[in-house]
């Protein structure tokens, strides 16, 4: 499968791995896995959470050791045994999760393990003009050495953190999603930036769940399936369905079901509301069997809007009603009225990590799991197992504690959550940001099943006000659908009335308004 | 988080069947092991009942305060005021017998409602405030001993014996006629507060609402955990608990003595933590604070019968500490 300029091409390729194998006691993690990168390519690397794109990183960085394979570096036999070497042969990993000294400076930072000295006193001139020669390449007004680096925002401390490995001379630079907390302008910034680093002959691997990103910004695509190399294609050779296929190893069809769905009763309403900074308008009105969605830009205070609608952050004005109570509550008060908040973010606040699957789900609601309040753990496992089945939460049982399960299964988790304490107004910040694209369908699954109800079996529609950055999600799943910009949210619009391009204009502050 | 479905099923191979069990009875091995060395090496009258019930008596104090402080590092927080909560509450408890002229039991409950008042108020500092609990309760630890000898006038206050009455029995050795109850009522006092903690923390919604606290406070709110008022009770029952102790204290001192438990904190925390508590939270447990005080009591006990100096004892406890916790992380990296 893998043909075109590399073998054509005279020089070795910058990066080649070939035959790589690794074992996790009894699981495959990767099986004869091979990838090269010329100089000046984009090598994209996709594939659902558990694929072993990360692995295979690991491998590369020097942090895993592989059972079996080899790696050169333009033609060179490269092996490294930690990541300290593997940055030194000029291999430099940008991860997910930023690795920055928040207190220290930007130059601090980009120095950082490598601070020139002279008989162990750093030279400060000379950290400076490493930085300023460093930051040049950014352009980004943001980006002073002296800044601390806990005042950027995320898309400037990734910066930070590739001009630290400019620094080290690098000739192979990995990206690892770079793109999951990124506002739109600072990856355009990004994709800007790649660019350029591509005209220096530098190797990038790029790692995404988002198709069309990589469609955007790679020469080539190498498709990861359960440790093995499922597919290998020019970008351009390529539909962004073919890829998907080929990650999930089947169909997506499907992906976004839509039943016919009832809109009942008003069940929230919101008027005016402004919280401490964000937002600084927004109105709305969800009914009963409606799930209505809103889009813009990471920032614009969408995660404020519902946040402060939940009573975890303070609201300066407006009206708010839910059900038949009106005003701002805390959160203790609005789980009792029936309203449950999925949080954008899993680790830091979605879910206590250290404590197992039955408590997370049922910590809302710890009555009516035994006699005068007490909480029976047999109890408590059985309504967590309806929803290991129901969801199809991939755990050894209800008391596995949650750290060890997956991006997708926390999530499912997470949701449960809502389920178990049956609530009737659903606000879900971001329910599908880094997971893979079979969790994914069955949360678009479930949403629609929620907001459709079932009246037969008891189940009446629900109520869903869900935030989302991923706008074929947005238009897929929702009834209507709604624009926040800058702390303010626009009119909601029948989704029949809208497509991505129009909420991308208002998004970024270019819309018709009203 | 790419390689999680790999280590979901390594996991898979370790944490279930006896290798769970070793988990949970971990620190009771480890308490085995320590008292079988020293009885193995110690003369013969470490292995006599009579040692064990001293043992017993002697771990009480540390044991009740430590129960409270069980609960405070679960909920990921840490209360330094205990030792100083105990000296009061001896202070108390005898201004009470001597002066106002009450009897054993009001002075006993207004010892220990002192102690929770102090609690109560290092609770209220912590969730008003926001200032974390370690620098609340270091000035607790400094506003409750300057209390005590406040009110005890920087002096001990002596109690007319006959005032005493069953105080004094607390933690007495069992006198021949009573050899039915096999240990003291103190120690017994212990043992049922002790399961009912342990109930408590893994029975009630309380208990529960500190594990989630101490795992992720943030999580708590957003499940609409009162995090503030868990909190409250929390600090408020260490305090009691430390009044309790102090009771126990005074039982044996039979003197208010304001300079008495200095560092004693730094043991039940120790206890706490030797038993697999943790001290960024949502980790710990009733038997194993227990375990973690018996196995501090046996060292001393065992050092002291083979007549070792009291510095090598505390050098041998201090290694012992972090031993434990060594251990402990390295179990929990294997299983987690």
């Amino acid at each position: 499968m893998a043909q075109g300029r590399i073998d054509s091409a005279d020089r070795p390729p910058r990066l080649k791995m070939d035959g790589v194998s690794k074992r996790f006691g009894a699981t495959v993690a990767l099986e004869d896995v091979g990838i090269e990168a010329a100089p000046g390519e984009v090598l994209a690397l996709v594939g659902e959470n558990g694929a072993g794109k990360s692995t295979l990183m690991k491998v590369l960085s020097g942090a895993v050791k592989a059972d079996a394979g080899r790696m050169w570096l333009d033609g060179m036999p490269y092996r490294p045994s930690n990541p300290l070497e593997a940055r030194r042969a000029g291999v430099a990993m940008i991860y997910q999760e930023l690795s920055l000294t928040p207190h220290l400076s930007v130059q601090e930072n980009i120095v950082l393990g490598m601070e020139p000295t002279t008989l162990g006193v750093v030279r400060r001139n000379e950290v400076r003009r490493r930085a300023i020669e460093a930051l040049r390449e950014f352009d980004n007004p943001e980006l002073t050495p002296d800044a601390r680096v806990s005042k950027l925002s995320v898309g400037s401390q990734q910066l930070v953190e590739i001009a630290r490995a400019l620094t080290t001379g690098c000739r192979v630079l990995v990206l690892d999603e770079p793109t999951s907390s990124l506002t739109q302008q600072d990856v355009e910034r990004l994709f800007e930036l790649i660019r350029r680093l591509k005209q220096q002959g530098k190797a990038i691997v790029y790692i995404s769940h988002f198709i069309e990103e990589v469609k955007r910004v790679a020469d080539r695509v190498t498709i990861l399936r359960d440790g093995r190399v499922v597919g290998k294609s020019e970008v351009a050779a390529i539909s962004t369905d073919e890829i998907i296929a080929l990650m999930v190893g089947r169909q997506v069809e499907e992906l976004y079901p839509r039943s016919a769905r009832q809109a009942g009763e008003v069940i929230l309403e919101i008027e005016d509301l402004a919280g401490l900074k964000k937002p600084e308008s927004a109105s709305l009105q969800l009914r009963r069997g409606e799930v209505v969605g809103i889009g813009g830009l990471v920032g614009a205070g969408r995660t404020e809007l519902l946040r402060s609608l939940f009573g975890l952050e303070p609201v300066r004005r407006g009206r708010i009603r839910l059900g038949v109570y009106a005003g701002p509550a805390s959160p203790v008060r609005r789980w009792m009225q029936g309203a449950g908040l999925l949080s954008e973010d899993r680790k830091q606040e979605g879910l206590a990590l250290s404590m197992s699957v039955a408590d997370n789900v049922t910590l809302t609601k710890l009555k009516g799991f035994g006699p005068f309040g007490i909480v029976l753990p047999s109890r408590q496992d059985k309504a967590t197992h309806r929803w290991i089945e129901r969801l199809d939460i991939r755990c050894r049982g209800p008391r596995e504690p949650v750290s060890s399960l997956s991006g997708g299964n926390q999530q499912r988790v997470a949701l449960a959550r809502l389920l178990q304490h049956d609530v009737d107004v659903l606000l879900l910040d971001e329910p599908t940001r880094g997971i893979d694209v079979a969790a994914k369908a069955m949360i678009y699954q479930l949403i629609d099943t929620l907001a459709t109800g079932s009246p037969a079996e008891g189940r009446p529609p629900k109520a869903v006000l869900m935030v989302s950055s991923y706008l074929p999600e947005l238009t897929g799943v929702c009834d209507r659908v709604a624009v926040m910009c800058r702390g303010r949210l626009g009119p909601t619009r029948r989704i029949d009335e809208v497509d991505e391009h129009k909420l991308m204009l208002e998004a970024t502050g270019q819309g018709v308004g009203k | 988080m790419n390689h999680s479905r790999a280590t979901l099923e390594q996991k898979d191979n370790f944490g279930s069947g006896w290798l769970r069990w070793l988990n949970t009875l971990g620190p009771v091995l480890a308490l085995a092991a320590v008292y079988g060395l020293f009885a193995l090496i110690a003369p013969a009258s470490f292995r006599t009942t009579r040692n064990l019930e001293m043992i017993a008596r002697q771990t009480t104090i540390v044991g009740v305060a430590a129960l409270g402080m069980t609960l405070v590092i679960i909920s990921g927080g840490i209360d330094l005021s205990v030792g100083s909560i105990v000296a009061l509450s001896t202070v108390v408890i005898a201004w009470l017998l001597q002066y106002a002229g009450t009897g054993p039991i009001t002075a006993a409950l207004g010892g220990v409602a002192a102690a929770a008042c102090f609690g109560f108020l290092s609770g209220m500092l912590i969730t008003r405030l926001r200032v974390v609990p370690f620098i609340v309760t270091l000035g607790m630890m400094l506003v409750v001993r300057g209390t005590a000898k406040g009110i005890g006038q920087e002096q001990k206050i002596d109690v007319n014996p006959e005032l005493l009455k069953w105080l004094e029995q607390l933690l007495a050795s069992v006198p021949k006629e009573h050899r039915w109850m096999l240990l003291p009522p103190g120690v017994w006092l212990l043992v049922v507060l002790a399961v009912a903690m342990a109930a408590l923390l893994r029975y009630t919604r309380v208990g529960r609402h500190t594990f989630a606290i101490g795992s992720n406070e943030q999580t708590a709110r957003l499940c609409g955990v009162a995090v503030e008022r868990v909190k409250l009770f929390v600090y408020t029952l260490c305090g009691a608990f430390a009044g309790l102790a102090g009771l126990m204290q005074f039982s044996r001192l039979t003197v208010g003595d304001p300079t008495v438990a200095i560092g004693l904190e730094l043991d039940v925390i120790a206890a706490v933590v030797i038993g697999g508590g943790s001290l960024s939270g949502g980790e710990g447990s009733i038997l194993g604070t227990l375990v973690g005080a018996l196995i501090m009591t046996v060292i001393a006990s065992g050092c002291t019968q083979m007549g070792l100096y009291n510095w090598v004892q505390e050098i041998i406890t201090g290694a012992i500490i972090v031993l434990a916790v060594a251990l402990d992380r390295l179990r929990h990296r294997r299983i987690a």
